[in-house]
Parts: C-alpha cells; sequence; structure tokens
C-alpha cells in the first residue's frame, strides 16, 4: 500500500476525466462524492425494501409475498440501510468536509481511500445476489444470530463475506480520516480548534477501528460453525448461541454510536451558523461525544436483558445505559444554548437539524424507557423496539445527514439549491416519518411483535396509518433527488464563498466549488478564525 | 508528513488486529467470568465434600423434574425412569435415565444440560453425571445412566420446583471417538 500524502504542484487543477476519473479517482472530493451518490443509491434500494414491507402489512393475513421473502426483505433492508446508506452517506461527508476543514490538500492516504470505496460496490454484490441463490437471501434477522442464520442456504457465505469487506472498507477509511486529522492539520489548527464535525469523526473513527473487527470475528465464527466443525454457537459441541449476541452487541452498540456521532457533528456545525452564535460549550461537547464514545462499550447487554442474565448483570447494564443519557443529555442541552438567544433564520439546513433535536431525543427517550430492566422485558422485540430504533436513526441521521446535504451542497457545486424545494422536503418529511413511526410506539406497547408479516386484526387500524406515512415519506425523498440534480446541473443562483451570511470555518474561505485539490498551500489559523 | 501518516496507520491496523483477536478472546473470557461468579444457568461440577455440608433441611421439599431431549440428528431414545422427585434441601439424591441407540452405528453423544428457573441452578450441584463426558454407545446398545445431586440448603425458599433439562446431541468429532475408542467398546463388548 502507499500512501502518497503530498501532491506534486504543477499538476495543480488537473482534473482526469472520462470513466478513469471515477474509477481511479485518488481525489478526496471525488471520493466523497461517489460514497455520496452511492449511499443516495442504497437509500432508495432500502427503501424499496421498506414499502415491500409496509405493503405486506397494510392490511393482516398474508397478501404479497411469503414469509421467507418477508422476512430477507426486513433483514436486508437494516443492512443496506445501516452498512450501504448510513454509514457511506458519513464517510463521504468526512471525505469531502475533513480535508477542506482542516486546512490539508487531501486524504493523507489517497488511494487507500479509493479502494475503501471501490469495496462496497463489490461487497453489496455479494449481498444482494444471494436474492438469487437456493434458500434465498439472509431472512434471519440483520442480528444474524445463530442458530437461525446458519439454517441459511447458499447465501450464508455471500453474507458473512460482505460483511466482512464492509468491516475492511469501514476500518480503513477510518484509518485514513485519523491519519488526516493526526497529521495534515494546518498550523494554528490545534485539536481544540478543530471543528466539531471532524472532532465527531476521529471519535466515530476509533469506534469503527475497535468495534468492527470485533463484528468480523464473530462472523467468521459464524462461518467456521457452519463449514469447518467448530461449535462456538452450538450447544451440541459444548458451545453457546448466546455468546453470539454478546459479541454482536459488544460491536452492536457502539456501531449505533457509530451511525449517530456524524449526524451530532454535522448539526454542531449547522446550528451556530443560523443562530449566529459560537457553540456554546465547545470542550463539553468534545468531552462529551468521548465519553458516549467510551461508555457505549459498556452497554451492550441491554439488548438482552431477556436472555436470563443473573440479576447483577441486569442491574449493572441498566445503570450503564442510564449513564449514557448523561453525556447525551449535556450535548442537547448545548446545541439548545446555543440557539438561545441568537439571531436564528430558518433555511432548510437548519430545519432539518432543529428536527433532529427533537426527533433525535425522543428516540433516546424511548431508549431510556428501554433500559428499565423490568420494563424492557415488555417492550422488548416489539414495535415499540421498531419505533425507538427509527426516532434515532431518521430523523437522529437520515435527518442529519440530509441538513450536511444542503448545509454544504452549494460549497460543493458553487450554486444555491431551491431554497422553496428544500422547505418542501423538510415539511413533507417530517409530517410523513412522524405519521409512519409514532404509532409503532402504540402498536408495540399494544404487543405487537416485530419482524412478522401477519398480525391480529386489533392492529390494522394504525398499521394502515403507518403504511401511508411510510409511503409518503418514501416519496418525499425524491424531492432530494431532484434538488441534488439541479444543483449538479449549475442550476441556481451562484453561491458566494461563505455561502451563508453565519458560516465560519476554513471551508467557507475557499472559492464555491473548490478548487479540486483544497489547500495546497497551508492557511494560517487562529483563535479568530478557528471554527468551534 | 508521509512518514507520519505511515506510524499512524500501522498503529491503528495493529489496533484493528487486535481487536479481531479480541472478539476470539470473548469466548473463553466469558466462560471465565461465568464461573467466577456462577451465573449464566450453568450448572457447575461439585465434589460431594464441598456441597454435602451434613446439614439437610429436613422441613422442606423440593420437587424436581427431568425433562429430556434428543436432537434430531442423533437416533438415540432417552429417557428419565421417573419424571419428577422430591427432595430435601441438602440431600444427596440419585436419578436414573435409560438411553438407547437406535440405530446400526456406534454413536458418540454428549448431553448438554440446563436448569430452570436460572436462580436455581446456582443452588443445584451434580456430583456425578453423565453429562460430564462423552457417552458412546455401540449399534443398539441400550445402557442407564445416573446423576447424582445436593439442592443446596440456602436454596431460596420461593422456589419450590424446579426443572433439569438435558439435551442429547452428537458430539462433534462422533466419528473420530469412535474410532479412538474402538478398543474400549470391544474390551466391554467381550465383558458382555
Ligand atoms: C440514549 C440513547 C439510547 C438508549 C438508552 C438506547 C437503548 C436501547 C435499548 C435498551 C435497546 C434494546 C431494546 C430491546 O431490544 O428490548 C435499543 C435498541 C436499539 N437501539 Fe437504542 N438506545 C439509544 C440510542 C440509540 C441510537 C443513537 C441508535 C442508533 C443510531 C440506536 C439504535 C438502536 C437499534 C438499531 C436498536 C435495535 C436493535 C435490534 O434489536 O435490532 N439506539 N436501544
Ligand atoms: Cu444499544
Amino acid at each position: 500500500m502507499s500512501y502518497g500524502a503530498v501532491h506534486d504542484d504543477e499538476h495543480h487543477d488537473h482534473k482526469p476525466t472520462g470513466i478513469g476519473r471515477w474509477l481511479f479517482s485518488t481525489n478526496h472530493k471525488d471520493i466523497g462524492t461517489m460514497y455520496l451518490v452511492f449511499a443516495l443509491t442504497m437509500f432508495f434500494i432500502g427503501g424499496a425494501m421498506a414499502m415491500v414491507i409496509r405493503l405486506e402489512l397494510f392490511q393482516p393475513g398474508m397478501q404479497y409475498v411469503d414469509p421467507q421473502f418477508f422476512n430477507s426483505m426486513t433483514t436486508v433492508h437494516a443492512l443496506v440501510m445501516i452498512f450501504g446508506a448510513v454509514m457511506p452517506a458519513g464517510v463521504g461527508l468526512a471525505n469531502w468536509m475533513i480535508p477542506m476543514m482542516v486546512g490539508a490538500p487531501d486524504m493523507a492516504m489517497p488511494r487507500m481511500n479509493n479502494m475503501s470505496f471501490w469495496i462496497l460496490p463489490f461487497a453489496f454484490t455479494l449481498l444482494l445476489s444471494t436474492f438469487f441463490m437456493q434458500g434465498g437471501a439472509p431472512a434471519g434477522g440483520w442480528t444474524m444470530y445463530p442458530p437461525l442464520v446458519l439454517q441459511l442456504g447458499d447465501g450464508l457465505p455471500f453474507l458473512i463475506f460482505a460483511v466482512h469487506f464492509l468491516g475492511l472498507s469501514s476500518i480503513m477509511g477510518a484509518i485514513n480520516i485519523i491519519a488526516t486529522v493526526f497529521n495534515m492539520r494546518a498550523p494554528g489548527m490545534t485539536f481544540m480548534r478543530l471543528p466539531l464535525f471532524v472532532w465527531t469523526w476521529i471519535i466515530t473513527a476509533f469506534l469503527l477501528i475497535a468495534a468492527m473487527p470485533v463484528l468480523a470475528g464473530g462472523v467468521t465464527m459464524l462461518l467456521t460453525d457452519r463449514f469447518f466443525g467448530t461449535a462456538f454457537f452450538d450447544a451440541a459441541g459444548g458451545g453457546d448461541p448466546v455468546m453470539f449476541q454478546h459479541v454482536f452487541w459488544f460491536f452492536g452498540h457502539p456501531e449505533v454510536y457509530i451511525l449517530v456521532l456524524p449526524s451530532f457533528g454535522i448539526i454542531s456545525q449547522i446550528i451556530p451558523t443560523f443562530s449566529r452564535k459560537p457553540l456554546f460549550g465547545y470542550a463539553s461537547m468534545v468531552y462529551a461525544t468521548a465519553s458516549i464514545a467510551f461508555l457505549s462499550f459498556f452497554v451492550w447487554a441491554h439488548h438482552m436483558f431477556t436472555v436470563g442474565m443473573p440479576l447483577a448483570g441486569e442491574l449493572f447494564f441498566m445503570y450503564a445505559t442510564m449513564a449514557i443519557a448523561v453525556p447525551t443529555g449535556v450535548k442537547v442541552f448545548n446545541w439548545t444554548a446555543t440557539m438561545w438567544k441568537g439571531s436564528m433564520t430558518f433555511e432548510t439546513p437548519m430545519l432539518f437539524s432543529i428536527g433532529v433535536l427533537f426527533m433525535f431525543t425522543l428516540g433516546g427517550f424511548t431508549g431510556l424507557m428501554m433500559g428499565i430492566t423490568p420494563v424492557d422485558f415488555q417492550y422488548h422485540d416489539t414495535y415499540f423496539i421498531v419505533a425507538h430504533f427509527h426516532y434515532v436513526l431518521v430523523p437522529g441521521i437520515v435527518f442529519g445527514i440530509v441538513a450536511g446535504v444542503y448545509y454544504w451542497l452549494p460549497k460543493w457545486t458553487g450554486v444555491m439549491y431551491d431554497e422553496t424545494l428544500g422547505k418542501w422536503h423538510f415539511w413533507t418529511s417530517t409530517i410523513s416519518v412522524n405519521v409512519l413511526f409514532f404509532p409503532m410506539h402504540f402498536l408495540g406497547l399494544a404487543g405487537m411483535p416485530r419482524r412478522i408479516p401477519d398480525y391480529n386484526t386489533q392492529f390494522t387500524d394504525w398499521n394502515q396509518i403507518v403504511s401511508v406515512g411510510g409511503i409518503a415519506f418514501g416519496l418525499s425523498q425524491l424531492i432530494l433527488v431532484w434538488v441534488v440534480i439541479k444543483c449538479a446541473r449549475g442550476q441556481g443562483e451562484k453561491a458566494t464563498d461563505q455561502v451563508w451570511e453565519g458560516a465560519h470555518g476554513l471551508e467557507f474561505t475557499l472559492p464555491s466549488p473548490p478548487p479540486f485539490h483544497s489547500f495546497t498551500t497551508p492557511p494560517e489559523v487562529t483563535e479568530a478564525t478557528a471554527h468551534s | 508528513m508521509a512518514e507520519a501518516t505511515t506510524r499512524t496507520a500501522q498503529k491503528l491496523f495493529v489496533f484493528a488486529i487486535a481487536m479481531f483477536g479480541f472478539g476470539y478472546a470473548m469466548v473463553p473470557l466469558y466462560d471465565v467470568l461465568c464461573d467466577i461468579t456462577g451465573l449464566n444457568g450453568k450448572t457447575g461440577e461439585t465434589t460431594i465434600a464441598a456441597v454435602a455440608s451434613g446439614y439437610v433441611d429436613k422441613d422442606r421439599l423440593v420437587t424436581v423434574q427431568f425433562d429430556t431431549n434428543v436432537n434430531t440428528a442423533l437416533p438415540w431414545n432417552f429417557k428419565a425412569i421417573e419424571y419428577t422427585m422430591k427432595v430435601h434441601p441438602g440431600e444427596i439424591s440419585e436419578a436414573v435415565f435409560v438411553v438407547e441407540n437406535k440405530s446400526d452405528k456406534d454413536i458418540v453423544g454428549q448431553a448438554v444440560p440446563s436448569v430452570a428457573p436460572s436462580q436455581a441452578s446456582l443452588y443445584f450441584n451434580k456430583t456425578e453425571c453423565f453429562c460430564f463426558t462423552n457417552q458412546t454407545l455401540v449399534a443398539g446398545e441400550r445402557k442407564e445412566m445416573i446423576v447424582r445431586f445436593v439442592v443446596g440448603a440456602e436454596l431460596p425458599e420461593k422456589i419450590k420446583t424446579m426443572t433439569l433439562s438435558y439435551t442429547f446431541f452428537e458430539a462433534p468429532d462422533s466419528e473420530d471417538v469412535v474410532f479412538s475408542n474402538k478398543s474400549t467398546v470391544e474390551a466391554i463388548d467381550a465383558k458382555g
């Protein structure tokens, strides 16, 4: 592997052309764009699967698909959304923004950057090809619990290798991000002057490097259990299937923070801009993020309260889970305090960020409810869980990513997006997302189990409302595609370098669109110019 | 700068590989943790001396139920002679099980025990059990096996009934074991 960090100045703004520009690209902006386009594509593929799920659940009884296929839909929907849409979108934003934000010409390891991207389409080809195999696509849930997952047909090794490749890709991406921030900051850009988006990404990158290999280990054990006679999770050989759940969630809980921290970073950039005030409590934001990340390794068994853990274990994981709410609360407080008495305006990125603030917090509250061991016995594996994680994932994370896209799109393309369309996108998404996910709380509390293709008729009404919300949410996202295409084609008002009146930070000192290699001569950063 | 980058990247790669190893290390680590704390619903292997404090709670009777299962891949029959027993906490008791190999092949099986409710597992001590080792049955063989156990006298009052469940599986390395055990099996056969 070679790390060509420094670019020769002669090739200053020379862009390769044609398909080769994308296939062999080592440029952080091109790779960032590819990540984002890939993520958007996967978002619609995963979304199409969600539409199948909501169509089948529109009425009780079996209508359109058979149960095995239904279960494949829920399983692959989750894998595609988590590993194909949200994570690559986060990495794409990091690629675009981090070199510009720290004052570097490019990422530290551009060639590795190219590889970590191209692994993704390859891994998803492996995963999605299982639909055409004997035994079908994975249907045992995205959590891949044995022994159920081991009953998958020919698709199992494909699922496992896809997970391996996805892990490899994100570990490479994470290493690149850390190497860039640690080694390529402009003079004067000390750690405590880094924009919060950069901070949240460093911490996310460390989480990735610590957690993804554990998942890789866990799925490798599944592979050897099935094909090579080991018995890690096989009771017949002295193994224990619950062991897999421990290994999986040791990865799984940090993973939810891998997903959400970049979104926290994005709204920490946007809220100060549109409140025209510096971020309240910068240092406490950094420490809170780091504590969340650290604590996330000690709460995994809150996903397993019902497996029959001893009381001492249940209590430990209950208190540890409650403890995470403290630094999370600090962050929510700081965002709110940033807006306090600010001269606020409500452009689309700000609207989406405020949406994150409100609706992520709502998801956090249901998380706290489920973290209380005795009541989780009621909520576990019901639609209440589905409501919880969709609130944190969709209006909490997807909205954050969308906010980032609106915020930086004028910087990337040089033209302002269509504000009217943006507002339409926000309001249709916000209303439909609540119609879609809020009633799931009621369904769950009333006892509707998750991961089922059919249900008791008493649940029909809410399910129909949920399905209508689902289709409305899916259609609303087409507005985003429209907005992005318009900007990519250069249709819109010319954007200034600063783009937003209240924006600060190195990325806003570059022209819009920025040159191919961001900062070929490092800028000098002082306390006054540093973004907080 | 390029060198510093290489160094950072190398350290992080090593960290990633170490975490892969840690994933595997979790398997034995959990077992160690469960051993130390006596948790996880697994029943411990103990000696008579360690559990038979001599005190038998004659005033209490606890019902112990037995549950026998055979994994579908294993062509065996497995039954308890008595499906329930009433025992005094602190007293040493014995239960007898019958297992039969219905196939025309020699097979090695392994029984996996589990106790419910899980709080009771802390007080359920087996001093001798057919589940401590692999069981080899030659084709058509039928044999009786015992488990000897003590329900600890400290068993919480609220627990009145407990279930000891066994599932017999084919031991994963069955063929090899049968092969290496052939002489023993033949010796047993010769004795009749
Ligand atoms: C205050 C923060 C949070 C708390 C206290 C919390 C708590 C919990 C608990 C206790 C469960 C397990 C419930 C059960 O299965 O019975 C759970 C499930 C889940 N949470 Fe959270 N959570 C929090 C934040 C998040 C975030 C930020 C995300 C994602 C970005 C997230 C994603 C999920 C997912 C995906 C599941 C379901 C996993 C599955 O079973 O497939 N949570 N959460
Ligand atoms: Cu969790």
